[in-house]
């Protein structure tokens, strides 16, 4: 869906680290004319109780999205690799202490 | 993601006919306990579904701070008017948070908004009764919040992702709306006689309108069976309002009030509160607009969105001079 004309302003997605340390989650939307305001609103509505510590708010546009549809041989290369994972290696269990 | 419906430029072809063997994969998927995201295949008739439901949930919210908006000048102390403001405050962003993700379904919130200022849009038919008395503030906290937890917590579990996830932030919120209610229905129950006359006369008037709040019994609601199996819902309306008499009866005695229905009783082998004959005339009278404050919710809607015109106005011209400022200066 395009950005209509209309006076709800653009798009925003809204990204929100709960604390310090923490990575920032994707929290929900917010229509806004420009950044600022949109940062504005991600607060008022994301943020009443202390949620956040930090807030991202991006244009929705802006966004590419992996396709469901080609979920299978897109993320394909990353599931035939069990090498990749340390139950792949042997060996006596007294040297596989961590 | 859910930025994806809405980014798409133009809305994916409507397949001619629903596909069997899609259909029959994503019945599949939602039977399993998957969750259906924005980009991913549904049927038409889910999509829409869920439009509707998750736009007449959004505007019951918005509606939903009238009644009480009403009150918030008028609150016996400032304590009270706090707990209200943020009541109110958290009743817009509710609404917010499900527009949201209605959006997510390739609707504008716009149209949404514009259907509503119409009168075309159906919201909550409990938002169409007076609060007469302040201990309507606590009636409306106690019971209305308490029903739509009840049915929010379940829909918290919803198989569309953007609308559990709208559901889980609000279910966190709300506890805090019916606990406020209660303590005020308390307060009042405890003070004067008069004090706890009117505790009672507001929930007598609350009752029943709460207990409709969770619709039609099934055997008449035309939308129950679709729903459930495709697991938007997982319980029926009749079981939730049945788990709602079961939570609120022992709060009621709890705070020396009573509940206005002679049929109320206790059955010691279902474990279950049954309850008189609900006067579903009534609810279609109101869902049908005819009920005592239709029309003075939607003019009320209507003057405070002319009224914030100005607003949107002025953010939307600051906007385009900052732009305007910083591409010159470039």
């Amino acid at each position: 869906m395009t950005d209509k004309p209309s006076d709800q302003g653009q798009l925003w997605e809204v990204f929100t680290q709960p604390e310090p340390g923490a990575p920032h989650e994707h929290a929900g939307s917010v229509h806004a004319p420009d950044a600022e305001m949109a940062l504005q609103n991600a607060r008022d509505t994301y943020a009443r109780r202390g949620e956040a510590v930090s807030i991202w708010v991006v244009p929705s546009r802006a966004i590419t999205a992996s396709n469901p549809a080609d979920a299978g041989p897109f993320f394909d290369p990353g599931n035939d690799k069990p090498y990749r994972h340390p139950q792949f290696y042997k060996g006596p269990k007294e040297g596989n202490k961590d | 993601m859910e930025t994806s419906a809405k980014n798409r430029s133009s809305p994916a072809p409507a397949p001619p006919g629903e596909d069997p063997a899609r259909l029959a994969a994503f019945e599949a998927r939602v039977a399993r306990g998957e969750s259906v995201e924005p980009k991913d295949w549904m049927p038409e008739r889910y999509r829409k579904q869920l439009v509707r439901m998750m736009s007449q949930h959004a505007h019951s919210e918005v509606v939903g701070m009238l009644p009480e908006g009403n009150w918030i000048t008028r609150a016996p102390c400032l304590r009270r008017k706090l707990a209200l403001l943020a009541k109110v405050q958290d009743e817009a962003g509710h609404g917010l948070y499900i527009y949201c993700g209605t959006e997510t379904l390739g609707v504008d919130r716009t149209e949404l908004i514009d259907q509503l200022l119409a009168g075309n849009a159906k919201y909550s038919s409990i938002f169409n009764y007076p609060t007469l008395t302040w201990a309507d503030m606590g009636a409306i906290g106690w019971l209305v919040d308490g029903a739509a937890i009840v049915n929010q917590t379940m829909l918290a579990r919803a198989s569309y992702g953007p609308y559990a996830r709208a559901m889980i932030r609000i279910c966190k919120e709300e506890n805090f709306h019916k606990k406020q209610g209660y303590e005020i229905l308390a307060t009042l129950s405890a003070g004067t006689p008069a004090q706890k006359a009117m505790a009672q006369d507001a929930v007598n008037r609350w009752w029943w309108p709460s207990l409709m709040m969770f619709g039609p019994s099934d055997k008449d609601s035309p939308n129950s069976a679709e729903l459930l199996r495709w697991r938007v819902k997982q319980k029926s309306n009749d079981d939730l309002r049945q788990r709602f008499v079961n939570l609120t009866v022992p709060q009621a005695k709890a705070i020396g009030l009573t509940l206005p229905d002679p049929d109320l009783k206790y059955n010691s082998e279902t474990g279950d509160w049954e309850f008189g004959p609900i006067d579903w005339d009534e609810f279609y009278q109101v869902i049908g607009g005819n009920g005592p404050m239709n029309r003075e919710r939607l003019g009320a809607r209507r003057k405070a969105h002319a009224e914030g015109q100005w607003v949107r106005d002025a953010a939307a011209e600051y906007a385009r001079k900052q732009a305007e400022r910083s591409r010159t200066a470039a």
